[in-house]
């Protein structure tokens, strides 16, 4: 099954993300920081990685940069769940090797068919 | 797929709460000119995820107000600009603002967003822009083209691009499948291609001519190569305009993009969503102008009474509570199979065995009452974290200078108490701010420092919560008490009273301090109030004060109101408990001292006080043993500041009862606060002092009412 990482602070979304991708069949672990997620994501190699930018401990653009460095995730997709607001903040995501951005607000069909878009290869 | 949003916004609710907590507390910390960039940046997170959240969940306007906070946050966290008394001042307003929005979300109603629409100006006057681009998805898929065109794509990615996760191939697969497609192909330009030896094989040195016929708008392709439009060439024509071929024929290496594709997205995006939003305020605005009038008392009502149902909820549990829990669920179960065991197989001289396990069994059961009764048990900073934003507010309004000083915040209480202390516990504080603490001159002229010092500090003491609030102002004025009093009738004019029964007297009803009633204390809710709602939990207040040195206000709480301690006594056949606290002595009756005022009312003199002799059974109609004052029992109880001695049969054992609700398996009885089940499976009433106090004085009022009549009758007879 597709392994997919999702990390936010906010638990809210987190859920709410969570809960939109299981029920498209995916499989989600669920991580609220940057250190946090780094620390699963070594434990097991996920096939996506969906992160909140803005996080305590490590936020999700060095989340990004540091899986880049790791040999398991040198390609697979990251996307930024970001604030339309942030626009520099994609371009630092985008050098810091993220795939893309997801821009909040979304609403789950959007998050699911732009997950469909990069999974499909 | 649809999914239903609304799953999500209790916890959406709780999270932004606690991130406007945060924030308030960010802000209070945050001095003028300073640099706290670690605070700001928390301040600023708590509002980015109350936006992000909000506009996901389906409250736009609250992550449109949120918007102009988070910008100046923004500004502030990269050192643009500086941190303003004003500015901080203006986003503690947003903060309350906000929280008001949710809570009116939360109730399901809809939030009135005039002080939005005010705040939101003045945001906007420090931003320096008048009008801000409303923050609406820009996700939304870019629509077909009606013209059918020729397009020419010329990309070619960055080295890098495998090395972000993004696949050509993809973004080519994802273009074909666009509806509007008549003609779609692809093909690769190799010249970029090193020699073998060079070769990375994570790096793509492929450039690519994609040509699309059909109706499909520049949007649309734009849109597939979003991720990447910055880190690669890309251009794309329209053949089917000579401007286009043009272009397209001078391209070879792509050089002659169109200047900076993003702009156009960006202008895009941001006129659609401006003009989108603005018409549904519009309609949300008619819709509510058009409801009717009559029933606009009734929507402002609804939602508060939801709220109060909501309150307690939920309760946020420490795993290690829930754990320890577990834990003792399992040594109850593993003594529960041992005395099963022992059940079964029973005999006489297995007698030491069952006495062993009943014990264990009584161990365990204390054990897991108390651990149930923590996990209802919150730090009491829940209670606390209201006054450093109230003091700073109340101390900016009357001009004083006040340092909160708030000790043994991590001291716990039982939730449904601390729900019901912060009311009090904001009056006293009032109080304390505006009687208490002198004004800055004041203080000097009195050699004290400028700043006065405002301490809550809470400790557990005995089975009870103690909560003082102490200030270091100029004390109780005792004269101007006494003379108010005496003003009011509350005192006799050649009554003396101690000191402690002076300061007393800011408890009774009808009594204010304050010269002028001022806008904090004295808005009608009295101090009186204050002792009546302690009282109310079971817990007292006092007062102590040092003149010219500041006061102390000290309430008692129990830690739960779920268990009481109390005191079995019989009257008659039946058994009453009264609760621990209220009892002062118990007595046996010298007759000698039990003198008859007023006919009905009997007192009995107990060293210098006189005090009412209460029967119970009169007023509660039970049968009694005997009725005979001399040599009975009497427990001398007290509640508001007034005693009373009740006679009673027999005072039986202490012990912990748990309180039943009266009013839900019932009906409320006055006199009776509540029930419990004894050991023996009998139900005994739970005394309500303060009850059975107010129904022993109407009694004796019609008493004296009636002998005042009678005197009048004979006075007149004898005129």
């Amino acid at each position: 099954m597709t392994k997919i990482l999702a990390v936010d602070d906010s638990t809210s979304m987190r859920q709410m993300v969570s809960f939109t991708l299981k029920g498209a069949g995916y499989e989600v672990i669920e991580a609220a920081d940057g250190q946090e997620a780094f620390d699963l994501a070594k434990l097991g190699k996920v096939d996506l990685v969906l992160s909140d930018v803005n996080m305590p401990i490590m936020d999700g653009i060095t989340l990004i940069k540091e899986l880049r460095g790791l040999n398991d995730y040198k390609f697979v997709p990251m996307l930024m769940l970001t604030t339309e607001s942030a626009s520099d903040k994609k371009s630092e995501g985008k050098a810091a090797g993220a795939t893309g951005w997801i821009v909040k607000p979304f609403n789950p069909d959007q998050l699911l068919s732009t997950i469909k878009k990069v999974l499909d290869k | 797929m649809s999914i239903d949003l609304s799953q999500f916004h209790e916890v959406f609710f709780e999270e932004s709460f606690e991130g406007l907590d945060t924030m308030e507390n960010g802000l209070l910390a945050l001095s003028p000119g300073s640099e706290d960039d670690e605070s700001i940046n928390d301040i600023f997170r708590a509002a980015h995820s109350i936006k992000g959240g909000a506009g996901t969940f389906g409250f736009s306007v609250v992550a449109d107000f949120t918007h102009d906070l988070e910008t100046l946050l923004d500004e502030m966290r990269e050192g643009i600009r500086a941190v303003s008394q004003e500015i901080v001042d203006l986003m503690l307003k947003a903060v309350d603002c906000l929280r008001e929005m949710l809570e009116t979300f939360r109730d399901k109603g809809e939030p009135q967003l005039e002080t939005a629409k005010t705040l939101t100006a003045e945001f906007e006057k420090i931003l320096g822009q008048d009008s801000h681009a409303s923050e609406a998805d820009d996700t939304e898929a870019p629509h077909h083209d009606d013209n059918c065109h020729r397009w020419h794509i010329f990309f070619k990615p960055d080295n890098d691009v495998l090395r972000t996760g993004n696949e050509p191939y993809r973004m080519f697969r994802e273009l074909h499948a666009n509806d509007g497609v008549d003609d779609f192909s692809v093909e690769a330009v190799v010249a970029g291609v090193p020699f073998f030896g060079e070769l990375h094989p994570e790096e793509c040195y492929l450039a690519w001519n994609i040509y699309i016929k059909g109706k499909v708008s520049r949007e649309e392709i734009e849109c597939v190569f979003e991720w990447v439009i910055d880190d690669a060439e890309l251009s794309i024509n329209d053949l089917s305009t000579a401007e286009g071929q043009r272009l397209s024929s001078a391209l070879g290496a792509g050089e002659a993009a169109p200047d900076s594709p993003n702009e156009v997205v960006a202008e895009v995006v941001q006129l659609t969503p401006a003009v989108v939003s603005e018409s549904a305020e519009s309609v949300t605005e008619n819709e509510a102008n058009n409801a009717s009038i009559a029933t606009v008392g009734a929507v402002a009502k609804e939602p508060k009474k939801e709220k109060a149902a909501k309150e307690s909820a939920s309760i946020r549990v420490g795993i290690d509570k829930v754990d320890e829990l577990i834990n003792m669920v399992g040594e109850l179960v593993i003594t529960q199979s041992m005395l099963g065991q022992l059940g079964k197989e029973f005999t006489m001289d297995r007698l030491d065995d069952l006495v062993t396990g009943l014990s264990q069994l009584e161990h365990n059961t204390r054990e897991l009452q108390e651990s149930v009764m923590k996990i209802r048990m919150l730090p009491i900073s829940f209670a606390f974290s209201r006054f450093p934003r109230l003091v700073r507010d109340i101390g900016q309004q009357l001009d004083k200078k006040v340092e909160l000083i708030l000790l043994g915040e991590q001291t716990e209480l039982d939730k449904t108490v601390m729900e019901k202390i912060g009311d009090p516990l904001t009056h006293l504080v009032r109080n304390s701010l505006d009687h208490g603490l002198e004004p800055p001159a004041e203080r000097l002229a009195a050699g004290k420092s400028e700043t006065g010092q405002l301490t809550l500090n809470a400790f557990h003491q005995g089975g009870n919560i103690v909560i003082e609030v102490k200030d270091d102002g100029r004390g109780l004025n005792t004269e101007k008490i006494l003379r108010k009093a005496r003003e009011k009738g509350l005192v006799g004019p050649d009554e003396e009273l101690s000191e402690e029964r002076i300061n007393d007297l800011v408890f009774q009803a009808g009594f204010s301090a304050a010269d002028a009633v001022s806008d904090l204390s004295g808005r009608g809710v009295g101090m009186d109030v204050v002792r009546r709602n302690i009282q109310s939990l079971n817990g007292s207040v006092e007062v102590q004060s040092f003149p010219g040195k500041g006061s102390v206000f000290t309430i008692r709480l129990p830690l739960t109101l779920a268990i009481l301690d109390g005191q079995l006594i019989r009257i008659g056949s039946e058994t009453y408990i009264f609760p621990l606290v209220s009892i002062v002595e118990s007595i046996q009756v010298d007759e000698g001292n039990v003198n008859y005022v007023a006919g009905q009312c009997e007192v009995y003199r107990l060293r210098a006080e006189n005090i009412p002799i209460l029967k119970l059974y009169e007023l509660f109609d039970t049968e009694v043993e005997s009725k005979v004052l001399d040599k009975s029992l009497m427990v001398v109880v007290e509640s508001g500041g007034a005693k009373v001695g009740i006679i009673v049969d027999e005072l039986l054992d202490q012990q912990q009862v748990v309180i039943k609700s009266l009013e839900t398996n019932y009906e409320r009885v006055e006199g009776v606060s509540g029930a419990t089940i004894l050991g023996n499976g009998t139900v005994a009433l739970i005394a309500d002092v303060n009850g059975i106090i107010k129904m022993a004085s109407r009694i004796y009022e019609k008493a004296i009412q009636h002998l005042h009549s009678k005197a009048t009758e004979i006075g007149s007879k004898a005129a």
